[in-house]
């Protein structure tokens, strides 16, 4: 009993020495860097959220990136103040009537993020009802088709979504500190990417320790239940059906948050922004991370982040750095990594973390038999 | 020197030992028994020499070492009729048939002849699909198929199980007439004790993942406590 | 009516397109258990080969041979080294493998040969021919031939020949297989390989008309899923008729129903949706769907 309140007293030590390190770390990096690793706690959201429904729960998705969509532009809404007529109705017709006028001015960024969670969360609980009763490669099919239909989607509804140019959120005011680019916290002015730093890894860590606590407890058993053996679960009394859906929908919450956070960041949302790609990304991080262990997301999200970013690898030496820029070069060394680590760590890198620890852990369980 | 020779050969299923250094050996022409009890090893051992299952040990095919790769050992005359027949369930039994000879170059079309007229009823649901036909008939088919290959040697797994006696013994009389007009060399993996002895010359009794006792089927048959320890009657 | 007759050969091409990547999507199924994302992708790599040695001044029609020659060797070679080490692990390993695929032949065409668009030449004259009094695309009746003729050479491949038997036993039951004799292993290689000459013929025949780029199979290959979906994905004849099917349906809605064409995909994803949830099977597959 003492050696499990040993290993969680570690992963707490490191939990909150992570903690400290992140709230530290803007002191000692430029401001453009503190923007990057703003986004690469977004994808550390997303990537936690897939993990959830993909390494816990054993469902695949390869549509994530259009959860993210729809916090995304669910928030570029809100701030901008409301939806122009929808196809098929006229300008002032009775549904802009409809739209509340307290409304009209837009929502301060920040508050569009619960609710950008709260709406990607329904779309996922509606998806996940039906698409959750297909076997796993049927669902990889279904939520892959997901991710290259709505960027499309998206820019047929171009009254609300503002189509193929997207929604322009840069100046509004609502967005915290963009014009300005100082944000007035108590005690101190920021610059934007400062405060996104701290806004994105404050929410990414809170996120994080919810994630864990619901893995930890009957939640995350019924979910690696599923996972292992469905037959068996099933006869255990586990409503199938409850829990893949329950699971789809708190990781479609976090990649609605995502996706909010990312156009905040971006101050703009496009149909590209959320394109096909980006969900592949997200599995593909996740898969680096180690399905199913918490430990390597931030591995992960990194590796998405610098992969998809390659100009921000300037700290490499001249001749790696020019090879990688070269279009194309990117994706063939994100292929080719993600193969290898498909092929030798069939559990990610997170895997391979608690694969190193192992003989730590096995000692503290196994003192004193 | 014997056709087939196992020399204390062991196989293990993960951290399970299957087989404990098993030793036995086929003569050409010869029909050999395998019996024991469930979990003996009986299995186990046909798979082995088939390679279905990896194993140490020495086992020879006239004297040159076999491969462990199923389909290298096929291609070296050895038919294995598993347990549960392995047939090919949604192909017809037309198909099934010429899967068999995969084996073989040049011209089956007499052997598909022979082995049609050795089972009857094959000939009728030539065009069916394998898993249609009953138990007793996908037997027939299974070794049907073995048979089109042309082996030298023919591992037979539980032939008998879940038959009707009379199908059991229209097999076990098919294999018989095999051995007696050509020659063909059979090891015989059985739980029916009874008539595995009374289709082979010899027999070996398997306790454990080793050879408990060994002799021709005769002296087996007589000896009281053999029987009532090894083969139950 | 001509209208509606033109319409209907035009969906039957693009549906011979989309059966042509269905049926690798199946081929690899039955073989391996798991659907290759990257299929679409290996099809764009092979078109841009074949555009290569157009490039260099070879006729079409050998260009046309010579990459289904050399989609075939790749295919295996695939098989051989990057899907057989993970044969025997989970759904979900195939999968990412398949993605990292997918991703590695974008990046690869991005480097070799860049992102602009590229005109790709027909194999077959642009002119029309008058068939009772109806303008027909001698390049749409080109693309069904083509199909056809490929379908029918697989079709007669899997039924009539020894390797075909051979492949279609490894498909169904492997370990079954080794016993009479089978390499099973190179089974599956030759079907990675046929499938990415299925591949290539459908990229060297849609690239004519939505031209040639590194993103250029991405769509194909959704209304290829959804046609093996519709199919069946265990189902070769079912991923044609389901791939005919989705072509002219999806071309009769454009021309009459009020589907504008930025909805297609989507109609694409909603009718493998719909089939998955009422037929899992779809129209000709076996699968079974546990209820639990």
């Amino acid at each position: 009993m003492s050696a499990r309140w040993a290993i969680l007293a570690g992963k707490v030590v490191a939990l909150v020495l992570f903690a400290v390190f992140l709230a530290l770390l803007p002191n000692w990096i430029s401001d453009i860097r503190a923007q990057q690793f703003a986004y690469v706690g977004i994808f550390f959201i997303a990537i936690l959220g897939l993990n959830i429904v993909t390494g816990y729960a054993g469902q695949i998705s390869l549509g994530h990136g259009a959860f993210m969509a729809i916090g995304g532009y669910t928030t570029a809404i809100l701030v901008s103040g409301g939806p122009k007529a929808l196809p098929g109705f006229a300008e002032g017709s009775e549904y802009l009537n409809l739209w509340p006028d307290f409304l009209e001015g837009g929502f301060k960024d920040l508050y569009t993020i619960p609710i950008g969670a709260l709406v990607a969360g329904i779309a996922g609980l509606a998806f996940g009802l039906p698409a959750l009763r297909l076997p796993g490669l049927y669902l990889a099919l279904v939520t892959f088709g997901f991710a290259i239909a709505v960027p499309q989607v998206i820019r047929y509804l171009d009254g609300v979504s503002g189509g193929t140019a997207g929604i322009q959120l840069f100046g509004n005011p609502n967005l915290t500190g963009a014009t300005a680019n100082k944000v007035d916290l108590p005690g101190r002015t920021v610059t934007f990417n400062e405060w996104l730093y701290h806004l994105t890894w404050a929410i990414a860590l809170v996120l994080l320790v919810v994630a864990w606590i619901l893995l930890a407890s009957r939640f995350g058993r019924a979910l690696r239940a599923v996972r292992d053996n469905e037959v068996a679960a099933a006869a255990s009394g586990i409503s199938l059906a409850r829990y893949k859906t329950l699971a789809f929908g708190v990781s479609a919450v976090y990649a609605g948050i995502a996706g909010s956070l990312y156009a905040i960041a971006n101050t703009f949302v496009n149909p590209e922004t959320f394109r096909a790609d980006l969900s592949l990304a997200l599995v593909i991080g996740a898969a680096v991370a180690g399905l199913g262990w918490l430990s390597g997301l931030f591995v992960g999200a990194l590796f998405v982040y610098f992969l998809e970013n390659v100009a921000s690898l300037d700290f490499l030496p001249n001749g790696i750095e020019s090879a990688l820029k070269t279009p194309g070069v990117p994706d063939m060394v994100y292929g080719v990594v993600l193969i290898a680590v498909m092929l030798a760590l069939p559990f990610g890198v997170g895997g391979g973390l608690t694969r190193l620890f192992r003989p730590i852990t096995n000692r503290l369980y196994t003192r004193g038999s | 020197m014997p056709l087939l020779d196992l020399q204390a050969v062991e196989a293990r299923y993960g951290p399970v030992r299957a087989l404990n250094g098993v030793t036995l050996a086929v003569d050409e022409g010869e029909i050999v028994a395998v019996l024991g009890a469930n979990g003996a090893g009986k299995t186990t051992t046909l798979r082995a020499v088939s390679g279905a299952v990896r194993r140490s040990g020495r086992i020879e095919l006239a004297g040159r070492p076999l491969p462990r790769s199923p389909d290298a050992v096929a291609r070296l005359g050895v038919a294995h009729v598993p347990e549960g027949r392995g047939t090919f369930a949604e192909l017809t039994v037309e198909d099934n048939l010429r899967l068999g000879a995969y084996t073989r170059r040049g011209d089956i079309d007499d052997d598909y002849a022979r082995v049609l007229g050795l089972f009857r009823v094959l000939r009728e649901r030539r065009g069916q699909q394998a898993g249609t036909l009953s138990g007793g008939e996908q037997q027939m088919l299974a070794l049907a198929r073995a048979l089109m290959q042309r082996p030298r040697l023919l591992l037979l797994d539980e032939p008998s199980l879940g038959l009707a006696p009379l199908v059991v013994a229209e097999i076990f009389g098919i294999v018989r007439k095999l051995n007696a007009e050509e020659g063909l060399s059979v090891l015989l993996v059985e739980q029916n004790a009874r008539i595995a002895l009374d289709t082979a010359m010899r027999a070996y009794v398997l306790e454990v993942g080793r050879v408990a006792v060994e002799g021709a089927s005769g002296e087996l048959r007589e000896n009281e406590s053999v029987r009532r320890s090894y083969l139950g009657y | 009516m001509a209208d509606l007759v033109q319409q209907v050969v035009a969906g039957l091409a693009s549906g011979g397109i989309f059966a042509s990547l269905a049926l690798a999507l199946v081929l690899i199924y039955r073989a391996t258990g798991i659907v290759n994302f990257a299929q679409g992708e290996l099809a764009m790599v092979s078109t841009f080969v074949s555009w290569e040695l157009i490039e260099r001044g070879l006729a079409f029609w050998l260009a046309f041979f010579l990459t289904l020659a050399i989609s075939f060797v790749i295919g295996v070679v695939i098989e051989r080294v990057v899907i057989r080490p993970v044969e025997g692990r989970p759904v979900l390993t195939g999968v990412i493998v398949t993605l990292g695929l997918l991703v590695f032949c974008n990046g690869f065409a991005f480097w070799v040969w860049g992102g602009d668009v590229k005109n790709y030449p027909s194999g077959f004259s642009t002119r029309t021919i008058d068939v009772a009094g109806v303008a027909i695309s001698v390049q749409d009746l080109g693309v069904i031939a083509v199909t056809l003729v490929a379908v029918a050479l697989l079709y007669a491949f899997f039924q009539l020949t020894k390797l075909g038997l051979g492949m279609r036993a490894a498909a169904l039951n492997p370990d079954a297989s080794r016993l009479v004799g089978i390499r099973v292993g190179w089974m599956l290689a030759l079907g990675w390989g046929l499938a990415a000459v299925l591949g290539a013929i459908s990229g060297m025949l849609v690239a004519p008309t939505v031209l040639l780029d590194p993103n250029m199979m991405r769509p194909v290959l959704l209304y290829a899923i959804a046609a093996a979906v519709l199919g069946g994905l265990t189902s070769p004849g079912g991923a044609v008729v389901g791939g005919l099917a989705l072509g002219v349906t999806l071309n009769l809605l454009t021309a009459y129903g009020d589907v504008p064409s930025s909805l297609r995909l989507p109609v694409a994803l909603a009718l493998i949706l719909v089939v998955l949830l009422i037929r899992p099977a779809g129209l000709f597959g076996r699968v079974a769907l546990r209820r639990v």
